[in-house]
């Protein structure tokens, strides 16, 4: 009995994974069938917009100028050892157009927007106000997932665009003023080496990482469980979630776009 | 209007309903009590399809109900719920007007407001709430909110899940009152579920008692107090001894 106890411990955890995984999937399907279907609700993804998009600036845009800044003060200081400070502007613009921007978004608007996902769907079904909605003839998942995976795929990449553009101006602020780079040499330099597809996957990897965001957000807080201790797990899991599901995906992507 | 016939459901090894049998005619106001746990709340959830039961046959005008279209077959119905269930994220009027503002029995906004607008006048509450929000409100006003959302739509059945549930006396006696006089006015067949014997006695035509999953007995409302059957008779008089089981 002692002995098998640490192998149906294994079990255990590997079944409730794979159910876990099961209704991931099911949830993903059934929100990408509602998602094509209507009706639609415009107002409620007319809020959303504002709510994942609008009001994840701030935070999505001070962490890429920081990010930035220490992007070329590092790059600087690693190059300088073979000779290569030259190369601080476009590794600052590849590297966060290709990697930081995207995933340092998605991380950021992960922890503000999955959380709050969470936690108002979940308050909403401890307070019956999901139940209430079904009474009232609208789907919860029309009415409350798919403006939000709308809403968080489309905004996400835009956020991208501007964290990285925001990002690329605090490796500026940082190499025009800190480490003596002339602001025309800087701009051109950054410019001539960033290429169209450097940006574009990144956008991809945004709208990728959007959607996993919506997701977890949703899926956490429609299936979370009973009084204050339920919301705040579901909240928890939601952010682990889309975290954990942002690195692996980015992973993914990075070697779909830049090794094949 | 609604056929129950052995309606069971089970949520894991803990069997709620093992085979409710109950009809409430059309134009009648059915109270269903029993104590907390007996399933009174998932028998209003599986008519409404919230909750699918296990087994059993549920029919509204002779319709099987988990085979009605999900919009129309919900027109039909208006619900107030437990703790009101009002959608904190809009203000007093879009609640009440929520069902007039989208789907089938969707109707331009003015008019939608304006409905809100009489519907809470209905239930006694001015103009000046419409705007404000849910949290604003005091738990007996958003009751009424509640109340008037449940009959925005002039639903054929409303369901009044616990209705007076947290309100003072005085408060839960105006809430009674004010259901029963909509419910006459209207000519709506009403499903009540609660504990509260001055609930029971100001909304009943008839009364239905819930133990272990079925229904234990049921009648006219004047006829409960003199009713000989002893779980009954517990429960009417709150008596801590007698057959049903309590924990002290």
């Amino acid at each position: 009995m002692i002995l098998t106890a640490p192998l149906a411990a294994i079990g255990r955890s590997t079944l409730g994974l794979l159910a876990a995984i099961g209704r991931v999937a099911l949830f993903f399907f059934q929100a990408v069938s509602h998602i094509l279907r209507p009706p639609w609700y415009p107002r409620e993804f007319a809020v959303q917009l504002i709510q994942i998009g609008w009001l994840s600036l701030p935070v999505v845009g001070l962490t890429a100028l920081f990010t930035g800044g220490a992007l070329a003060l590092q790059i600087y200081a690693g190059g300088s050892r073979f000779n290569a400070e030259a190369v601080v502007p476009s590794i600052v613009a590849i590297g966060m157009a290709r990697e930081l921007g995207p995933v340092l978004g998605g991380l950021m608007v992960a922890g503000r927007v999955a959380s709050a996902i969470a936690a108002e769907i979940a308050t909403m079904k401890v307070t019956e106000q999901i139940d209430a909605l079904v009474t009232l003839s609208t789907n919860p998942m029309k009415y409350l997932t798919v403006p939000r995976l709308l809403a968080a795929t489309l905004t996400l990449p835009v956020l991208v665009a501007a964290g990285d553009s925001i990002g690329i101006f605090g490796g500026f602020l940082v190499g025009t003023t800190r480490l003596g780079f002339n602001e025309v040499g800087y701009i051109t330099n950054t410019v001539d080496f960033l290429e169209f597809w450097d940006v574009a996957s990144g956008l991809v990897k945004g709208a990728v990482f959007g959607f996993i965001v919506a997701l977890m957000g949703c899926f956490h807080g429609m299936s979370s469980g009973r009084g204050a201790r339920g919301v705040g797990k579901a909240t928890t899991n939601a952010v682990v979630s889309a975290s954990i599901l942002i690195l692996a995906a980015n992973y993914l992507l990075t070697e779909l776009f830049f090794t094949a | 209007m609604i056929d129950i016939t052995g309606l069971h459901k089970s949520f894991g090894s803990n069997a709620v309903l093992r085979g409710v049998d109950l009809n409430v005619e059309t134009g009648t106001s059915t109270v269903i009590i029993g104590g907390s746990g007996t399933g009174k709340s998932v028998l209003l959830k599986c008519i409404l399809g919230l909750v699918s039961p296990d087994k059993g046959q549920i029919l509204l005008d002779a319709e099987d109900v988990t085979r009605a279209e999900r919009d129309p077959f919900l027109a039909k119905f208006g619900m107030l719920f437990q703790g009101g269930a009002l959608f904190d994220s809009m203000p007093v009027w879009q609640n009440v007007a929520f069902r007039l503002l989208r789907g089938s029995l969707r109707k331009p906004v003015e008019e939608a407001r304006e409905i809100a607008v009489a519907k809470l006048a209905r239930v006694g509450l001015g103009p000046e709430v419409a705007g404000k929000f849910p949290a604003e409100l005091s738990g007996g006003m958003q009751k009424r909110v509640s109340l008037a959302r449940a009959i925005a739509a002039d639903p054929q059945v409303i369901f009044f899940d616990e209705p007076t549930t947290g309100l003072d006396p005085i408060m839960a006696g105006v809430i009674n009152d004010l259901i029963r006089e909509i419910v006459v006015e209207m000519g709506a067949t009403a499903m009540t579920i609660t504990h509260d014997m001055s609930s029971v006695r100001a909304i009943a035509d008839r009364v239905a008692m819930l133990h272990r999953g079925k229904i234990r007995w049921e009648g006219p409302v004047a006829e409960m107090d003199a009713a000989s059957d002893p779980y009954l008779r517990q429960f009417i008089t709150g008596a801590a001894e007698g057959p049903i089981e309590t924990l002290r």
